[in-house]
């Protein structure tokens, strides 16, 4: 069991609908926020354990764990451009995706 | 091995017979290309004889054996490598007229492909079969009623249907 | 009134604008619904694995993106009726959010729908003779062709006949369904190429021979992304009658000999390159010489039913000049110069060819919402016979509208957000939906085709400029073709950031070229700064009426590379 370089979350896709889903400690989430972070190759492993039986259930598709922070109120925040794109949604349309969704809930972004 | 034939699993009463086994006496046998000669020169001529090839064989290396194979394979392998439906063209074109088995892990979505290039059977493994059993297959097979394309398949194209409807 | 009345039953021998089904095109459609809906369910229930599914999801326009399903439907040789368009708008509403986006291959792409419901919208598209077979896949794509067709001064023959002609036979191909990689092909039929067809698989030149008989003159191996390549002549003149069995023998070689060991490199364009364009003739050749060619022996006849249905609308007979548009445009200032920056010639006098652009300062290119659809669908009613056309360039024809209605259109159109008038100017951009999008993306696009746009957004500012086309992709796959833009931006990832190269000298014409780059990559905010200044040098030194690519032709790269270097020595990081 080693160190991980960043704290990794899970990102899936939702083979019904296409959403962007993150693995959390009772499953699947739409919400970034509710991921499970794993901080060891142990804990990496497990939850691409998870995911992968996930996948053969037919439940997601394209599991992979990405990079992340974790930012001040302890979300997990990705380090990448392309999945800080995947967890709000277009730039160009801020009135769509998970940014909107938060937006209506009344969730600051 | 499941064997499927115009959407039905049927008997496979064909044997791939692997290389380092020796030639049986009897029985219906597959052999490798490499094991191709090998099996010409000792077998009776009136044993039925298959060979399987590679999806990247010259029809030109097999023409000459033609008459005395009952039975020509194409593996697949991988059931979206699309170079075994030219070769089954090509080996109808250079004038086989024997059982063309498709070998691999084909879906059943593929039938038609399959029997429109000039495929008699399909062989899948077991693991795919128990996934995607016959009543997959069966409809499947029957998915399309006509297609576009002529000179595939034995029923003849969309655009001989038009041009008999007008004359 | 064309046959596309939804009030009535087409009616054989009414006269039609466009193909039209017969029951055997209907059967069809219907049952790859009934195909794909099936694939759905065993895919839902786990017969079949997401790696077994994925090509006939793929086959049916239907890819995983960055945050939802796409899918694209095809819009054949881009021309749709006005039934058609509203029926995009009404799937875009039911099932999407309200908006699509036109593509640089004349599709349109939904980026919201659901898995389980693509089955229900492909039966809707159906239901309208559309379709989204082979938008995607390692198969035969939509045979694109010039969005003028029918309709262009220049033109020698409609090439949409020729591109049904293919778009039936490609369609399920049984032997071609499984490629190393996608194959798209485009047909030209006028002097000047609007089909871009020497960057694609196969391109093909509508002409004739010295005995005047139609053919075809063949381009095999063109294409952009990781290595752009300009198609090269395979065949000077292939008579119509072996069109398909020639295309047959290209793609028994592509298939046969095509690489599958490297997604990059599995193109028919590496295959010539690698192979060289000698020996992949003779195999063609060869191919075609030995293939059993009788099946193909009554194709002309195929070719003639199908060419009876383009015909032309039935126009009235109009003056040349139209009195009332010379009028309206000495009242209105903003309409003239729509006109003459939007309005094409026509091949029929009193008539026009209307660009209407999706291209609105500061917006995202190609896209519409379902208002603006059903409001094109209305225009083209009201003004062109029902008809409309998806240009590569990513946005709407009308191409039958008589001059005397050109002002009328243009008011509907502007009431729509629908008339803004940029064709062809620096501001037209094309843009590939890039990051915000993509999967495939390593940076965003639409806002840089936005800052752009809004940089130049003075009208006469742009017409001073002239025809100058931008083309922007998000990733090296080249879907925004920007290696055939005049000037060309290509968002890639450097180190950890977005980051833009720009590329000068592209040609999307008969005349070939690839564009050169400039420099090393720049960040989003310098984008607009390098464009202005590439613009302004253009400016300072073009002569006479040259378009920029020629003066970039006559000074060469090396001067257009000083300027930024000039610029760069401020400080930027050029």
């Amino acid at each position: 069991m080693t160190q991980l370089k960043n704290p990794q979350i899970l990102f899936a896709s939702d083979l019904r609908d296409g959403e962007v889903l993150f693995l959390g400690a009772s499953g699947w989430a739409r919400d970034h926020r509710q991921a499970s972070v794993a901080r060891d190759s142990a804990e990496a492993a497990a939850l691409e354990a998870r995911g992968k039986a996930d996948v053969a259930a037919n439940r997601v598709v394209d599991i992979y764990l990405a990079d992340v922070a974790i930012g001040a109120g302890g979300a997990p925040e990705p380090l990448h451009y392309r999945e800080k794109m995947r967890i709000k949604g277009p730039s160009v349309r801020r009135d769509l995706g998970k940014q909107a969704q938060l937006a209506q809930a009344g969730e600051p972004r | 091995m499941a064997l499927i034939s115009d959407g039905k699993f049927v008997e496979n009463d064909w044997r791939h017979l692997a290389d380092e086994e020796d030639l049986p006496k009897a029985g219906k046998i597959i052999v490798s290309q490499k094991r191709l000669d090998d099996a010409l020169a000792v077998l009776p001529a009136d044993r039925p004889l298959g060979v399987i090839v590679a999806n990247t064989t010259d029809p030109a290396d097999l023409a000459p054996h033609f008459a005395r194979l009952a039975l020509i394979a194409v593996a697949f392998p991988a059931f979206a490598d699309g170079r075994g439906f030219s070769l089954a063209r090509l080996l109808r074109r250079a004038g086989f007229t024997g059982e063309l088995r498709a070998s691999g892990r084909l879906v059943a979505d593929q039938s038609v492909h399959a029997r429109q290039c000039g495929f008699d059977t399909i062989e899948i493994p077991a693991d795919l079969a128990a996934r995607q059993g016959e009543a997959q297959w069966r409809a499947a097979s029957g998915a399309y009623s006509e297609f576009y394309q002529e000179g595939y398949g034995a029923r003849g194209s969309i655009l001989e249907r038009r041009r008999k409807a007008t004359s | 009134m064309t046959a596309h009345d939804p009030q009535q039953a087409a009616r054989p021998n009414a006269p039609t604008t466009t193909y039209l089904y017969d029951s055997y095109d209907t059967a069809f459609v219907r049952e790859r619904v009934a195909e794909f809906r099936q694939q759905v369910a065993r895919r839902l229930d786990g017969a079949m694995t997401e790696d077994e599914f994925r090509p006939f999801r793929l086959m049916n326009g239907l890819y995983l993106q960055l945050h939802a399903y796409m899918l694209r439907v095809a819009i054949p040789y881009g021309t749709l009726t006005a039934r058609q368009m509203r029926r995009l708008a009404d799937i875009a509403d039911k099932w999407d959010k309200g908006y699509g986006h036109f593509t640089t291959r004349q599709n349109l792409q939904y980026n919201w729908p659901k898995l389980v419901d693509v089955p229900d919208i492909l039966e809707a598209l159906a239901d309208v003779e559309m379709h989204a077979i082979q938008t995607s896949g390692n198969c035969i794509r939509n045979v694109t062709a010039d969005h003028f067709a029918g309709v262009a001064i220049d033109e020698l023959e409609d090439p949409r006949p020729t591109a049904e002609f293919l778009r039936q036979w490609s369609s399920l191909h049984a032997e071609f369904s499984f490629l190393p990689r996608k194959f798209k092909i485009a047909v030209a039929g006028a002097a000047h190429d609007r089909a871009a067809i020497k960057a694609h698989d196969i391109g093909l030149r509508i002409h004739r021979n010295d005995k005047g008989e139609p053919g075809y003159e063949v381009f095999v191996g063109g294409g952009l992304g990781r290595s752009p390549f300009v198609g090269k002549t395979v065949r000077e003149f292939l008579p119509r009658e072996d069109l398909l069995a020639y295309l047959e023998a290209i793609l028994r070689v592509y298939n046969r000999f095509g690489r599958r060991d490297n997604k990059y490199k599995a193109r028919i364009k590496i295959l010539v390159h690698e192979t060289g364009i000698d020996e992949i003739k003779a195999q063609v050749e060869a191919e075609f010489a030995a293939m059993d060619r009788a099946p193909f022996q009554h194709d002309a006849q195929e070719f003639a039913r199908i060419a009876g249905f383009f015909a032309p609308p039935p126009y009235e007979t109009m003056p040349a000049m139209s009195a009332a548009l010379e009028e309206a445009k000495r009242a209105n200032a903003a309409f003239k110069a729509f006109v003459e920056v939007n309005v094409h010639e026509h091949k029929t006098p009193g008539y026009a060819i209307v660009t209407v652009s999706l291209k609105p300062i500061g917006g995202v290119p190609g896209d519409a919402t379902s208002a603006q659809m059903r409001a094109l669908a209305d225009a083209s009613e009201k003004f062109g016979f029902g008809e409309l056309r998806v240009s590569h360039e990513q946005n709407i024809i009308l191409p039958h509208v008589k001059k005397d209605d050109l002002f009328a259109l243009w008011r509907t159109l502007d009431a729509a957000g629908l008339a803004t008038a940029n064709a062809g100017l620096l501001t037209d951009i094309i843009s590939c939906p890039g990051l915000d999008y993509c999967a495939l993306a390593t940076a965003r696009s639409i806002p840089i085709a936005q800052a752009i746009s809004r940089r130049f957004a003075d009208p006469e500012r742009q017409r001073l400029i002239g025809k100058l086309g931008i083309k922007i992709s998000g990733c090296i796959n080249a879907c925004g073709h920007h290696h055939i833009g005049a000037i060309g931006i290509l968002g890639l990832e450097k180190k950890g950031q977005e980051s833009y190269q720009i590329t000068l000298g592209g040609d999307p014409s008969l005349s070939a070229s690839i564009g050169e780059l400039l420099g090393p990559g720049v960040t989003a905010d310098q984008v607009p700064d390098v464009i202005e200044h590439i613009v302004d040098f253009y400016l300072a030194e073009r002569q006479g009426d040259e378009r920029f690519i020629d003066t970039w032709r006559r000074l060469g790269h090396a001067r257009f590379k000083d300027v930024l270097r000039r610029e760069g020595e401020d400080g930027a990081d050029i």
